[in-house]
């Protein structure tokens, strides 16, 4: 396989869809306009938990350029069905989860600072806002709470329903075996951790424009989703805006989603049904920055404490792990499998550990729902495990990386205690591996270094495991899913041979229009250029999934390739009748295919060509055309898995931690494009960095209020805050898919915060430090520690 | 509303604008330039970043009459005669965009500092020049050998 040249699997083929990008002539939702549009803004409440007892619009409706002013009586009048969280968690007592009412404009009450209250419907945006400011609604403030840790059973309800506020309380593992293996132990490590809310923070604000036509009574909504067949099912069967077939779902160029733009939320929904009441006219919405961080649903926040048992030889014997997970004020879309069945899944890790007990409980607090973000559930996983791993080998004086060799699984398949079953993987290759790029034998000498110039380093590893391409369906059916988890591909063959490919998958940064046109154009041995990946849209490809979960690769591709099996037989077929051979005989490579013992031979162009003019075969025996489908259901998730470790240096005089060395090592399997995937470690790392030091959604304890809103006060990561990265691959092909791909999205982010933190309390030698470790953070740490040494 | 005449990506232009109106909406509603993107509200993001009268500024918070007979080129008016400007072929040819939100801006702010710094960039300045522009994909490393490239081509 020549993987530097060429466009084939393995090559680094410069994308396909930068052209209009690096021109300026993208597509996405706000730069799409359509005749007689208006603007819609929305009235959010300002309070964290309060009863409405009056909306007044009087005012509103005379201001100028006003079309419509929605409330939630127009939608309760209406029979607009609510938000929905589609996966049903029962908790350990067999009680199905509390999920709460969730309006799509809100009915009696507000619980988060950013609720949608009224939706203004105005000829420009400036018109819609200056109403929506006129809008008066009258609020009677309740009890809040915003913190998970106090949540549950505080003063504020925040659902009849769940009158503690606690929507679930789930376990998995077998927790007298578990109790035991911590009654055997030698050593126990306890820890106590808090995964930091962040608010996801792609770059291009959600937007919507939804659109009714009074002549063929159907919807058409324009939307910033990375799963537009999944929004019109939503949409259709739950809310009940009109059946599938009156609702066209486009989801054009999407700038970045990062699990945030997965889910259906309230503001597209409204806009696309409030077009009805305008007469059909097509409402705009685009979010402000500012409505992103209020509304846009948060990822991670749980607090966490977990035990970890060892015997005698540091071979770990049980993991014991409680958690409370933050849900915000109503459940989204997906929001309940992230700390369930993405999260306690992945506790064993990379290591052999016989016994895990996790018990979780997920809690309403007044604050924006929080959902699957980057790794969903995968991060905070990987991140109380190698915390507490690194934690162990530390009090057990053992080197921390040669403690997780000794407890890595070698043996595969690997039956966790914890439902999954590992299929293939080299723990051991890729830690190798990893040490050695990141130098770790001259680590010391650079310790020493940099104490003579007053700075402080450290070293972290984290070995990771993720799942991803979640599957089988009927597997994630019988834990509660309310969807299939598989992934559809249509494979048109034109008269002339170029191809196009209609995807259930869709890109948003992840370079399919190229990696996928990749594994055509390698299939069936055409020029790259003329293949086309046609998504996004639910006129065009008939159903499907998305993309998140790193699931494009494994699911979607795999999709397109029995699709181009199945091309491939037929087109046998074709060539087999026009070169008067048997199929059995005709064979084809490189584009070409050939008669087995003869010097016959047809280029794909012409047996697609044949295809279609169905000159030289009997129609009733083959039918015209060439033109394939496939739906492809995986038999088990796949799992990628890694090393990273971290070098960062801490200036003790600022608190400023500089991560000066970061080196990953990545099992993905076959990898399509080197350089897209490489690209997606890279963001991955530096969303993680950004998680561990820079990253934090603040709300107010007092007055409910989110105190990072704005890039003022949310610290993105920046180009000056990182650095280069030292990457490299293992390669154990997935056994589960012909591809032998497994997944590359999330590592960068699951990896990440583990390998930063264990560097960083490192360098200050304690146990613990908060995410994000900010200068502030650090520098408050580091004073008793000058004051001690002093 | 007072009309305002502009030159951009070479053409002059013209339109009726309300004091406030932003540049990057004129650009976007009026003159339907949509390659300039808006990522926030609190001009942080750079998304938006386009040239006036040979610098960059961010666009969003330029109100377009205080733009009012200046030369304005945008991402749009970059390539010459069908020709990409050397550091959009770097960007391209780097990998340093993914979803490609950002890249506009990136790409108009990098082609600035090349004219403030010089086609010799050392990754340190590449870095501390392109905090007023922020990426949420790619993690900055493709980003900063497509300027390194881009400017030494250029």
């Amino acid at each position: 396989m020549d993987n530097s040249t060429g466009t084939g699997i393995g090559a680094r083929v410069r994308r396909k869809e930068d052209h209009r990008f690096i021109t300026g002539k993208g597509n996405y939702t706000d730069d799409i306009n359509l005749p007689k549009q208006t603007y819609a803004y929305f009235v959010r409440s300002p309070h964290a938990h309060a009863t409405i007892k009056s909306i007044n619009t009087a005012k509103a409706k005379k201001m100028p350029g006003v079309v419509g002013i929605f409330t939630g009586d127009d939608i309760a009048n209406d029979k607009l069905g609510g938000l929905i969280c589609g996966w049903m968690i029962h908790s350990k007592d067999g009680s199905p989860m509390k999920a709460g009412p969730h309006p799509v404009l809100a009915q009696g009450k507000v619980r988060y600072v950013g609720d949608h209250v009224a939706l203004v419907v105005a000829e420009t945006r400036e018109q819609a806002k200056a109403a929506a400011a006129a809008v008066s609604v009258g609020y009677v403030a309740l009890p809040h709470v915003v913190d998970v840790a106090d949540a549950m059973g505080a003063k504020a309800a925040i659902h009849d329903v769940a009158p503690d506020n606690r929507v679930f309380n789930w376990s998995i593992g077998d927790e007298g075996a578990t109790d035991a293996a911590f009654r055997n132990a030698a050593h126990v490590t306890k820890i106590d951790l808090v995964n930091n809310r962040l608010i996801p923070n792609a770059m291009e604000p959600r937007a919507a424009i939804g659109s009714y036509d009074t002549g063929s009574e159907s919807y058409t909504l324009y939307t910033t989703s990375q799963n537009p067949h999944v929004a019109r099912l939503v949409i259709s069967a739950f809310h009940g805006l009109a059946p599938e077939h009156k609702l066209r779902v486009i989801a054009p160029d999407v700038g970045g989603g990062f699990g945030s733009k997965i889910f259906i939320y309230a503001e597209e929904v409204a806009c696309v049904w409030a077009s009805k009441h305008i007469g059909g006219r097509p409402i705009k919405w685009t979010a402000e920055r500012s409505e992103s961080f209020l509304a846009d649903a948060h990822g991670r926040d749980h607090v966490t404490h977990a035990e970890l048992a060892t015997d005698s030889n540091g071979r770990i014997t049980g993991l014991k792990v409680h958690t409370k997970a933050a849900m915000g004020a109503y459940l989204s879309t997906f929001a309940s499998c992230v700390p369930t069945y993405l999260y306690a899944t992945l506790l064993s890790g990379q290591y052999n550990i016989p016994n895990i007990y996790a018990e979780v409980d997920a809690i309403y607090t007044n604050t924006a729902p929080v959902d699957a973000y980057r790794g969903a559930g995968r991060p905070e996983a990987t991140y109380v495990v190698e915390r507490i791993v690194e934690t162990a080998a530390r009090e057990l004086k053992m080197d921390p990386a040669e403690f997780r060799r000794m407890n890595f699984v070698t043996q595969f398949p690997h039956q966790t205690p914890v439902i999954m079953c590992y299929d293939a993987g080299d723990y051991a290759a890729a830690l190798d591996k990893a040490l050695e790029i990141a130098d770790v034998k001259g680590f010391a000498d650079r310790k020493s270094a940099a104490a003579r110039s007053g700075k402080l380093r450290g070293l972290g590893y984290s070995a990771y495991i993720e799942a991803c391409g979640i599957a089988p369906s009927a597997a994630i059916g019988s834990l509660g899913a309310g969807v299939g988890l598989w992934e559809s591909a249509e494979v048109r063959v034109n008269p002339v041979g170029t191809v196009e490919v209609l995807t259930g998958s869709h890109s948003h940064g992840q370079g399919h229009e190229t990696t996928f046109a990749q594994l055509v154009s390698d299939r069936l041995g055409i020029d790259i250029n003329n293949v086309a990946i046609v998504h996004g849209d639910t006129d065009k490809v008939q159903f499907g999934m998305g993309t998140y979960g790193s699931r494009s690769g494994a699911v979607g591709m795999t999709a397109i390739s029995k699709a181009l099996d199945k091309i491939e037989a037929k087109a046998k077929r074709v060539a087999a009748a026009v070169m008067e051979a048997s199929a059995d005989d005709v064979e084809f490579k490189n584009g070409t295919f050939t008669v087995k013992g003869t010097d016959k031979k047809m280029a794909f162009g012409e047996v697609a060509l044949s295809a279609y003019v169905a000159h030289k075969f009997n129609s009733a025996e083959i039918e015209p055309g060439l033109k394939e489908a496939a739906f492809h259901d995986p038999s088990n998730f796949v799992f990628p898995a890694g090393v990273h470790i971290c070098e960062v240096e801490i200036d003790t005089d600022t608190g400023v931690t500089d991560v000066v060395n970061y080196t990953a090592v990545d099992d993905f399997g076959n990898i399509i494009n080197p350089m897209i995937v490489e690209g997606q470690v890279h963001g991955g790392i530096v969303q993680g960095i950004g998680q561990a030091l820079a990253e934090g959604c603040v709300y107010d304890k007092q007055s409910g209020q989110l105190l990072t809103g704005s890039y003022m006060d949310y610290q993105m990561p920046r180009a000056a805050n990182v650095p280069n990265f030292n990457l490299a691959f293992t390669c154990t092909p997935c056994p589960s898919n012909p591809l032998g791909m497994k997944g590359c999205g999330e590592a960068g982010a699951i990896a990440s915060p583990a390998a930063v933190m264990n560097a960083v309390t490192d360098a200050l030698d304690v146990r613990d430090v908060p995410m994000p470790a900010t200068p502030h953070v650090v520098w408050k740490m580091l004073q008793p520690m000058k004051k001690a040494a002093e | 509303m007072p009309a305002i005449t502009m030159k951009v990506n070479g053409q002059a232009v013209c339109g009726d604008v309300e004091g406030r109106t932003l540049l990057v909406e004129f650009l976007r509603d009026k003159l339907g330039l949509t390659g300039t993107h808006v990522g926030c509200d609190t001009s942080q993001c750079g998304a938006c970043v386009v040239h006036v009268d040979g610098k960059a500024v961010k666009s969003c918070t330029a109100l377009a009459i205080s733009c009012a007979d200046s030369e304005v080129t945008t991402i749009e008016g970059l390539a010459r005669n069908g020709k990409l400007h050397p550091m959009q072929e770097a960007f391209r040819e780097h990998h340093g965009l993914q979803c490609g939100f950002c890249t506009p801006g990136m790409i108009m702010a990098a082609v600035d500092i090349v004219k403030r710094k010089g086609k010799k960039l050392d990754e340190d300045t590449i870095r501390h020049e392109l905090e007023g522009n922020i990426c949420r994909c790619t993690g900055y490393q493709n980003i900063v050998a497509a300027v390194k490239a881009g400017a030494a081509s250029m």
